[in-house]
C-alpha cells in the first residue's frame, strides 16, 4: 500500500489488532522497480523490528527482494543504509526494535542509497 | 534493435531500409542495462539484465516486444558450496554472484534463457524466468584456478549449435572457452592453440582472456574469436585455434561478428592495445575479412577518421539477417552505428546515449 504524500491517506492497518502500520521510503530506483509513487505503507507485528519492516517491504513488493538485503544470507547491500529519527540504523541487526515514531507510524524508515560521486 | 547502455536500455527500430530510425527510452533509466535480448522463437519476448552497485541485480521481462516490461527472479544461487576462485594477485577469493553479464534466449522455447553471470558460472531458466538454477558442472574445470580479467570473472558468451541442441561453447574473462555436448552436464576446456603473453605457461588449459566468440548458425564447428590480442579461429569446434588477426593493423579488442549470409566474412573492430582502450590512431574503423581471416580490409565511410576516441565492448555488435546484411555497434561514446551494406557505408543512428554495453538486433517480418 502506497501513498502520495505523508500522511495524506489512512491505511486501516491500525484497526487490526496486534498490527501497526510502518512508513517506509524509498529511494527512487526502488520506488520505480516497483512501482510505488510515493512512501510505502506496511504492516508489522508488534514489537516492530528493522528486520520484521523489510520482511514486510519485501512480502508487499516482491520486486524488492534481494535490492536492500542480499538474497541468501540476507545481509545489508553494502551500498544501502537505513535511517530513521536521525538515526543511522544500519548496523542496528535486524532483530533491534525501531524507534518508537517508526513503530508508531509517525516518522518513515529511511532507506538510502550511499552517495557516490564527489 | 536492443540497446543496452550504462543508464538505461533503449529501443531502435526501423523499417527494411535502415534509414530512419526511432529511438524509444530509456526504460530502467539509471541503472546500468549490461544486455537486452530477444527470443528467436518469439520476437515479443525481451530480457534485459538490469543493475546497481547499490540494490543488485534485476532480470526484466517483456512479452510484448519492450513496450512494457516486468521484473521476474533474480536469486542466482551456486550450487552447493562454491569455494574460491583466484583474485588478481593469486590469492583465493570467495565465489560471489556480482550480476547477469549475458542472456542467451534458447532457440526454440521462449520460456527458456540461460545466463552468463559473474563471478563466472551458467544459469538456466526454463520457467520465463521466475526461477533460476545453476549447472554447474561449468565450475567443475578447475574453476577454482579461473582468474578475473580487469572487468571481472564474467560469463559474457553462450553460443548455441542450431544442429546440436546438446552442445554449447562458453567463454569466460579470463578463464578461456569451454564446450558441453550434453546439455551441460559436462564441459571441457577447448583452448588449444591460443596463446597468451599474460600466463607463463603457453600452452595452459585455462586462463586465457577470450574477449568474444561468435558462430555462423550454417557452420557450426567453426568458431571465431577476438581474444585479449589475436583473433582466433577454429574449424573442428574448438579442438584447435589458429590465429586470423593477419594484416590487421592491431588484433587487440571485444568485438566480432559474422555476416548472416555470408560465413567466411568476419567484423571485428581494432582497438589500439590493453593499454589504450581507442581506436588506433584516433580512427572509427572495422575490419571486414572476405576469406575467414587472414586478410581484412578496413571500412570506413561514414564512421569517424579523426579525434575518435571511444571504445567498442564485446557485446556491443550484431548483425541482421535482411538481404543485404545490416552490420551494428554501439560505442562508450554513446554512439550506435549501422550500415545497411554489410559495411560499406555506415551512418550513426544517434550519437549521445550513455556508453553502449550491449547491442542486439532482432529481424522481424
Amino acid at each position: 500500500m502506497t501513498k502520495d504524500a505523508i500522511g495524506t491517506e489512512a491505511t486501516g492497518y491500525d484497526d487490526v489488532p496486534g498490527l501497526v502500520t510502518v512508513r517506509v521510503a524509498l529511494p527512487g530506483h526502488l520506488r520505480a522497480l516497483a512501482n510505488l509513487p510515493g512512501e510505502l505503507l506496511v504492516e508489522a507485528s508488534a514489537p516492530v523490528t528493522i528486520g520484521s519492516v523489510l520482511d514486510a517491504v519485501e512480502r508487499e513488493c516482491p520486486a524488492l527482494r534481494g535490492t536492500i538485503r542480499d538474497h541468501g544470507a540476507g545481509a545489508r547491500r553494502p551500498y544501502v543504509r537505513l535511517f530513521a529519527c536521525e538515526e543511522d540504523l544500519s548496523f542496528d541487526g535486524w532483530d533491534a526494535p525501531v524507534p518508537a515514531p517508526v513503530a508508531e507510524g509517525r516518522e518513515p524508515l529511511l532507506v538510502v542509497g550511499s552517495i557516490s560521486g564527489g | 534493435m536492443l540497446v543496452g547502455t550504462r543508464k538505461g536500455a533503449f529501443v531502435l527500430s526501423s523499417d527494411g531500409t535502415r534509414k530512419d530510425w526511432k529511438v524509444n527510452g530509456p526504460f530502467f533509466n539509471g541503472w546500468e542495462i549490461f544486455h537486452v535480448a530477444g527470443s528467436p522463437a518469439d520476437p515479443n519476448r525481451l530480457w534485459a539484465s538490469q543493475s546497481t552497485s547499490w540494490f543488485g541485480q534485476q532480470v526484466q521481462r517483456s512479452d510484448n516486444g519492450g513496450a512494457s516490461w516486468q521484473p521476474v527472479g533474480n536469486e542466482f544461487g551456486y550450487v552447493g558450496d562454491p569455494g574460491d576462485h583466484l583474485w588478481y594477485d593469486g590469492t583465493p577469493k570467495p565465489w560471489k554472484f556480482t550480476r547477469v553479464w549475458h542472456f542467451e534466449p534458447s532457440l526454440t522455447d521462449p520460456d527458456t534463457v540461460w545466463a552468463g553471470v559473474e563471478d563466472a558460472a551458467l544459469f538456466r531458466s526454463g520457467d520465463g524466468g521466475a526461477s533460476w538454477q545453476e549447472m554447474p558442472a561449468l565450475r567443475e574445470v578447475r574453476g577454482h584456478e579461473w582468474m578475473p580479467g580487469a572487468g571481472g570473472l564474467g560469463l559474457h558468451t553462450l553460443v548455441l549449435d542450431r544442429a546440436d541442441p546438446q552442445r554449447m561453447f562458453a567463454a569466460i574473462s579470463a578463464a578461456g572457452v569451454f564446450r558441453t555436448d550434453d546439455g551441460g552436464a559436462s564441459w571441457r576446456a577447448i583452448n588449444k592453440g591460443l596463446r597468451s603473453g599474460h600466463l607463463p605457461d603457453q600452452d595452459a588449459e585455462i586462463g586465457h582472456c577470450v574477449h568474444r566468440i561468435t558462430m555462423h548458425p550454417e557452420r557450426p564447428s567453426t568458431l571465431y574469436m577476438q581474444k585479449h590480442w589475436d583473433v582466433m579461429r577454429t574449424d573442428d569446434a574448438g579442438e584447435n585455434w589458429y590465429e586470423v588477426s593477419g594484416d590487421l593493423p592491431t588484433d587487440f579488442g571485444f568485438a566480432v561478428q559474422v555476416h548472416a549470409h555470408e560465413p567466411e566474412t568476419v567484423y571485428v573492430v581494432p582497438i589500439t592495445s590493453d593499454e589504450f582502450h581507442v581506436p588506433l590512431d584516433g580512427k572509427l574503423r572495422v575490419y571486414r575479412s572476405r576469406s575467414g581471416g587472414g586478410e581484412w580490409e578496413p571500412l570506413t565511410n561514414g564512421l569517424p577518421q579523426r579525434d575518435c576516441y571511444v571504445d567498442v565492448l564485446r557485446d556491443a555488435m550484431a548483425v541482421d539477417s535482411l538481404e543485404s546484411c545490416g552490420v551494428y555497434f554501439g560505442t562508450t561514446g554513446g554512439q550506435v552505428y549501422a550500415s545497411a551494406d554489410a559495411g560499406d557505408t555506415w551512418q550513426p543512428i544517434v550519437r549521445d546515449l550513455p556508453p553502449v554495453l550491449s547491442v542486439e538486433v532482432q529481424t522481424l517480418p
